[in-house]
């Protein structure tokens, strides 16, 4: 059971989508953490501490307790704050949410990542592949307003980066892959989920990341 | 649950993903039928069941069908509430098994392989992977196991599932590749874990014949090292 008293720490990456993802539940359950930054070119002694099988953000630390990977926490802050519920009570409809979780981690998050920083070579594939991946999810949402019905769920959280990131990094690299055209639903969706009141104010700034990513592709 | 509960595995036999369902299945005491498919030819159901990966294992659950092998046992887990459970129940330690079950799946999965379709300088690079994987998980699985609290945990869970799918086949490991991969001066833990695993009923029910297995590592182990010559 989770007390008043309980300290939330999360360790994480303003950039990183798999960060955002903790930010995002925490706040969704209004669940109050301590925030710190992580410079990955210069791991803090917190974070070997807390994460030294992979020295990666993000972490949580409950009470003392660490936690690495961002959909293993989301799950466990889900079932230790009870409050608006991120997973169904159905177990068939709890696995179908895990089933999208885990899918957009092992193939659709890798697709359009690949696309958006793909070499004139291999874009041509990856661009069909992202194409794919993006029409996968689209029929996943169905006529549903977000991936968790009417409220916002553990698959929505999961495609946080579909959601917000897609559309600044498909810009920088001059890609049309998130397009109402393209997928209408899924679009329709990623305005949805970014505009959102809790989760807008749990997004990092647009001009900040836009100007990150542009920097990065520079290199 | 009802009486009357239809449940179906589409697996392949040497599949270590199909195999931890089989696993669990066996472990709860589920009745279930079992579809041997054919990976090069897949079903018209497989098909229908798991457009997305067209990948086994499948289950299908009174006419409902469920992917991706994590899910599905954390389903059954759910689903079947009676008897020894394959989650802990206390949260923490619930995500330290999917943290745990993640890595080794992540970490080691590929990594083995690799040391089964390689031979030569290769195949020690792979090995030494593997090794260093490992080390990591004998240093967790210290205190994971340490802290395990017998009366509210069962000492057969998704971590010994998928852990022993991966190097359950140990003796045919040996026979193919000439080596071991838990090696018991460099992974006591490992080794005495895995020693007590194997020797769990719903594992043993789910043990292939040697040969059979043996078999299948070694035509696995030929076919890799005949196109990686070819190439």
């Amino acid at each position: 059971m989770a007390s008043e008293s309980s300290e939330v720490r999360l360790l994480g990456k303003w950039a990183s989508p798999f960060s955002n993802r903790v930010d995002l539940a925490l706040k969704l359950k209004g669940v109050p953490y301590k925030y710190s930054e992580e410079d990955l070119a210069n791991k803090s002694e917190d974070l070997l501490k807390y994460n030294p099988v992979h020295k990666k953000v993000p972490v949580l630390v409950h009470n003392g307790n660490p936690l690495p990977e961002s959909l293993v926490i989301v799950e466990y802050i889900d079932e230790t704050w009870k409050n608006n519920p991120l997973l169904p009570q159905d177990p068939y409809e709890r696995a179908l949410a895990r089933f999208w979780a885990k899918t957009l981690d092992d193939k659709i998050l890798p697709a359009i990542w690949n696309a958006c920083w793909s070499d004139e070579k291999g874009r041509e594939k990856a661009v069909e592949e992202a194409l794919e991946a993006l029409e996968i999810l689209q029929e996943a949402l169905k006529e549903k307003r977000f991936f968790g019905g009417e409220n916002i769920g553990l698959v929505d959280i999961a495609a946080n980066f579909i959601g917000y990131w897609v559309a600044i990094l498909q810009e920088i690299a001059g890609l049309e892959l998130l397009t109402i055209e393209k997928f209408p639903k899924l679009y329709k969706w990623s305005q949805e989920f970014a505009n959102h009141p809790v989760i807008k104010d749990g997004l990092p700034p647009r001009d900040e990341l836009f100007a990150f990513f542009k920097a990065s592709a520079k290199k | 649950m009802a009486e009357q509960d239809k449940v179906i595995l589409h697996g392949m036999w040497a599949s270590p993903y199909a195999k931890r369902v089989e696993l669990a299945l066996n472990f709860k005491g589920i009745p279930y039928e079992y579809v041997e498919e054919d990976l090069r030819n897949k079903s018209e159901l497989l098909l229908k069941y798991n457009p997305v990966h067209k990948k086994v294992p499948v289950l299908v659950h009174n006419g409902k069908a469920i992917a991706e092998s994590m899910v599905i046992l954390e389903y059954i887990d759910e689903t079947w509430k009676d008897g020894p459970k394959l989650l802990p129940s206390d949260s923490y330690r619930r995500a330290q098994a999917r943290f745990w079950s993640s890595f080794i799946q992540d970490q080691l999965m590929e990594a083995s392989f690799l040391v089964v379709k390689t031979d030569g300088e290769a195949q020690q690079k792979a090995v030494e992977q593997v090794y260093e994987k490992l080390n990591v998980v004998e240093d967790g699985m210290k205190s994971y196991l340490a802290e395990r609290n017998a009366s509210t945990e069962s000492n057969f869970g998704i971590v010994e599932i998928v852990f022993c799918a991966l190097f359950g086949p140990y003796k045919a490991h040996e026979e193919v590749l000439g080596m071991k991969f838990i090696v018991p001066e460099k992974f006591p833990l490992l080794f005495s874990w895995l020693m007590a695993i194997v020797e769990v009923e719903a594992v043993k029910k789910a043990t292939p014949p040697h040969e059979k297995t043996v078999g299948i590592l070694q035509l696995f182990r030929q076919s890799a090292l005949k196109s990686s010559a070819a190439a």
